[in-house]
């Protein structure tokens, strides 16, 4: 078993590919790199994608984890996909409020609302 | 019933990412065992982590032959943190703020705005390579990533 790879699970809700992290910290650049290659595959396949990333079993991440949402994003709108974040705990949220990500994307507080909300735009 | 006396750790450790989870793991039990809370647990957790990997990214830049000291002590009011690298040092002042503009949509820079946010203390010393932090037990702080540097 490949210890050092962060855990993903997938689902699919209507339109929208749901992926959640399955860890509760997310630390190490070795694991962000991962997740970073894991996520990037899922959006090369699907092409213009409707991402929710599911927090809720993620209870502590560093900075880097936020410049690998940074990339995501970047890489989504490239394809003309869209990306939303759900299910961020309080702690965490105060993490995303401090550095303005707020801003940036687009957070949902579960998964059947984020997944919604592509539907909603169209 | 939590002791009156201080926990503290000083060690020297490889320039990897990795090498903190054993300071860190120690650091959080000491909290533990004083009493402290979630917030002040995630506060301080996530400052080290921060510190540590730019003194390992941006301050030894990943040289394996350089080290970075760790040195922390827990008591019942405060969680005094000090970690120096063997780089050349860096001017806080000079890094960008990264809620504004284009820093915004960067990926990088958000380490330093991060520890002056949890942190009731922070400053260097003069070469830059050193950092001095500390976390005061059940203290609130100011507005979120509002506070000056130090």
């Amino acid at each position: 078993m490949a210890a050092i790879q962060p855990r993903i699970s997938i689902e699919y809700i209507e339109d929208a590919t749901v992926v959640a992290f399955t860890d509760e910290k997310i630390l190490e650049d070795v694991d962000v790199r991962a997740l970073r290659e894991s996520i990037e595959a899922i959006i090369e396949q699907a092409g213009r994608i409707h991402l929710v990333l599911d927090f809720r079993h993620v209870k502590f991440l560093s900075s880097a984890v936020l410049g690998l949402l940074i990339r995501i994003s970047k890489r989504i709108h490239e394809q003309g996909g869209e990306l939303r974040l759900c299910s961020i705990h309080p702690g965490i949220y105060e993490v995303f409020k401090i550095t303005r990500l707020t801003n940036v994307f687009d957070i949902y507080e579960d998964v059947s609302s984020a997944a919604q909300s592509f539907s909603d735009h169209q | 019933m939590a002791s009156e006396a201080p926990i503290h750790c000083s060690i020297v450790v490889e320039s990897k990412p990795s090498a903190l989870s054993e300071p860190c793991r120690r650091l959080l039990a000491a909290m533990a065992e004083k009493g402290y809370g979630q917030d002040d647990v995630f506060a301080v957790h996530l400052a080290m982590e921060e510190a540590f990997f730019n003194a390992v990214k941006h301050g030894n830049k990943m040289d394996p032959d350089k080290k970075v000291k760790v040195q922390w002590l827990v008591d019942g009011e405060k969680v005094d943190v000090q970690l120096e690298d063997e780089g050349q040092g860096f001017q806080p002042e000079s890094v960008p703020d990264p809620r504004f503009g284009q820093n915004l949509y960067r990926p990088e820079g958000r380490g330093l705005l991060l520890i002056n946010a949890y942190m009731h203390v922070v400053e260097y010393n003069e070469q830059g390579n050193g950092l001095h932090m500390v976390r005061y037990k059940d203290a609130p702080l100011p507005e979120s990533g509002e506070r000056p540097t130090a």
